[in-house]
């Protein structure tokens, strides 16, 4: 626990070392700005909840979740501290899991300062802020499953670039998984239970239902299942670039 | 065998069909200094990175203080301290929070990490650079930063790839002391292919070639493995350095005459048969003939002429 915390504690604030920190930041928010007034139409609406601001976050972090993540391993590999970090007395899993934790805090801290939206439909109107809350948490829970995917690609690759792009890749399956020309393609020959299986298998599918207030167990453990199970393919791609350098 | 830290039994190491490392087998004592020697890719990296439980063995296995190296084995790697190729460092850190860092994998927090920090700066001579970031140091004080790591957990066992490569002379120097001075309580082992660290710095050398041992012992027993082992230069006038060198052919201890032009002078290299003693006959000779020698000195053979006949065989 304690060597967790150490890499955890090096990792997050290696994000605030360079200035590449505070612009995700402010893209982030712009970004998160214009898909909720613009595409999301917040003001015409007229409703006081935050439905419009929850919807177009799985796009939104299909980007900037990968860029998060990219550097987490690549940059260790590219500038060989990778050996280093390997040859210190600490488990490979906790370097692991210190690593994610560190980028799911920096995901945590973007989403955090979010907050003006929640205050100004609280001013406006009068929300249901349960409703905020659980959407607020489901957000988090999809973007730590984008994380793991993201951290889990880094490590395949010494070049942040392409460790973006293959964490991007994977994380539009399993955001496309869910939609309906994706379903209807795979219905027209499989058997339903099948296509079942593969919309189970998609973000959409889980976080709408926590977007609308409606936390069940089946969609955390999902979301926990999906974190865990890339963890460990992270872990297992550490293990094999060993030989590699 | 208690003061034996370090022991490689039959390491092997093979990348698909390439047998990178093969069937190495070392141990180094407390105190001791080796040098591992051998040409750029004769596998002496991948063999320090099995030492250091970063590679896995295809055969074979280390041990530090007994302790069987594993990549999942903290005792064994808590008692390393390895400075990798290049001394790799987090660029965006200073050198006080990455050796704090450090300090803290090895379990060392509050007061005392303060402590160990900056006695290993002071070590390394790092103090007026502490606070600056890691990757506006030069190349000379990055590899201090990376020693200072390296010994900073007081470690039983130092494992140092290239620890003065792309050094100028006076920082090789100055890493060379440190080492020295550390040596005394620990068990150390330096790559390298600069020979000259070997006479300056290793108490035994051990010479790969491709993957394989092919020399181990003290420097001065490896260069008395040489054709220059007892071979005598002498410099004397151009017009005298004919006669002298058909003369000397003539000897039976004489093994044979390197001969190259300096200024008006000659240098004539006497290589002695068997590494016999030929000095006193050959002074005894010159003094006789009136060769006028202006400088005479007996080789006690050359490393890196051990080193290239060593490596160099079947290429």
């Amino acid at each position: 626990m304690q060597a967790v915390l150490t890499i955890f504690r090096r990792e997050f604030s290696s994000y605030f070392a360079s200035p590449v920190a505070y612009v995700f930041l402010v893209i982030f928010l712009i970004m998160q700005g214009l898909f909720t007034f613009y595409l999301g139409s917040f003001y015409n609406r007229e409703q006081a909840d935050l439905v419009s601001f929850f919807t177009y976050q799985p796009w939104l972090y299909l980007f900037l979740m990968p860029s998060i993540a990219m550097r987490l391993w690549a940059e260790e590999r590219r500038a060989g501290t990778f050996e280093l970090l390997l040859t210190l007395p600490i488990p490979t899993r906790s370097v692991v899991a210190g690593k994610y934790l560190a980028a799911l805090a920096f995901a945590a801290l973007a989403l955090t300062l979010t907050f003006p939206i929640w205050i100004t439909v609280n001013w406006l109107g009068a929300p249901d802020n349960g409703v905020i809350v659980t959407g607020y948490i489901g957000s988090l829970l999809m973007a730590a499953a984008y994380l793991a995917i993201g951290a889990a690609m880094s490590a395949v690759t010494k070049n942040q670039v392409v460790a973006f792009i293959l964490a991007v890749t994977v994380c539009f399956l399993f955001l496309v998984a869910g939609l309906p020309m994706v379903l209807d393609v795979v219905g027209g020959w499989a058997p339903e239970a099948f296509v079942l299986a593969i919309a189970n298998l998609s973000f959409l599918t889980h976080f709408d239902a926590l977007q609308k207030g409606v936390v069940t167990l089946g969609d955390v453990f999902y979301f926990l299942a999906v974190i865990i199970f890339w963890l460990w393919v992270n872990r297992i791609v550490i293990e094999s670039k060993r030989e590699a350098g | 065998m208690a003061d034996v830290l370090l022991e490689a039994r039959n390491l092997s190491k093979y990348f698909g069909d390439l047998k990178a490392v093969n069937d190495i087998s070392l141990t180094v004592k407390k105190g001791e200094v080796l040098g591992f020697l051998g040409p750029n890719g004769a596998g002496k990296t991948t063999t320090m990175k099995m030492l250091t439980g970063f590679l896995v063995p295809t055969e074979g296995s280390a041990y530090i203080c007994g302790e069987q190296v594993t990549s999942e084995n903290e005792r064994a790697k808590a008692r390393i301290g390895y400075l990798p190729e290049g001394a790799p460092l987090y660029g965006e850190m200073s050198p006080k929070g990455f050796l704090h860092f450090i300090a803290e994998t090895h379990g060392i927090k509050g007061a005392e990490a303060s402590d160990i920090v900056e006695s290993a700066a002071n070590a390394v001579n790092l103090d007026h650079v502490m606070n600056q970031r890691i990757e506006t140091l030069s190349k000379g004080f990055k590899r201090r930063v990376g020693l200072a790591a390296a010994i900073l957990h007081a470690p039983d066992v130092l494992i140092l790839d290239e620890p003065t490569d792309g050094l100028d002379p006076n920082q090789k120097h100055e890493v060379r002391r440190l080492i020295e001075a550390m040596s005394l309580e620990r068990a150390i082992i330096i790559s390298t292919h600069i020979l000259e660290e070997v006479d300056a710095l290793c108490h035994r050398a051990v010479i790969i070639n491709k993957g394989a041992i092919v020399a181990d012992g003290t420097p001065s027993e490896l260069r008395a493995r040489s054709i220059y082992k007892n071979a005598v230069t002498m410099l004397l006038p151009v017009e005298n350095a004919e006669k002298a060198a058909s003369a000397l052919k003539g000897i039976k201890l004489v093994a044979g005459v390197e001969a190259a032009r300096e200024g008006d002078l000659m240098r004539l290299t006497v290589l002695a048969r068997g590494g016999g003693e030929i000095a006193d006959t050959i002074g005894d000779i010159a003094a006789v003939s009136n060769w006028q020698v202006a400088q005479f000195t007996v080789d006690s053979g050359r490393l890196d002429d051990v080193f290239r006949q060593l490596t160099e065989r079947d290429v």
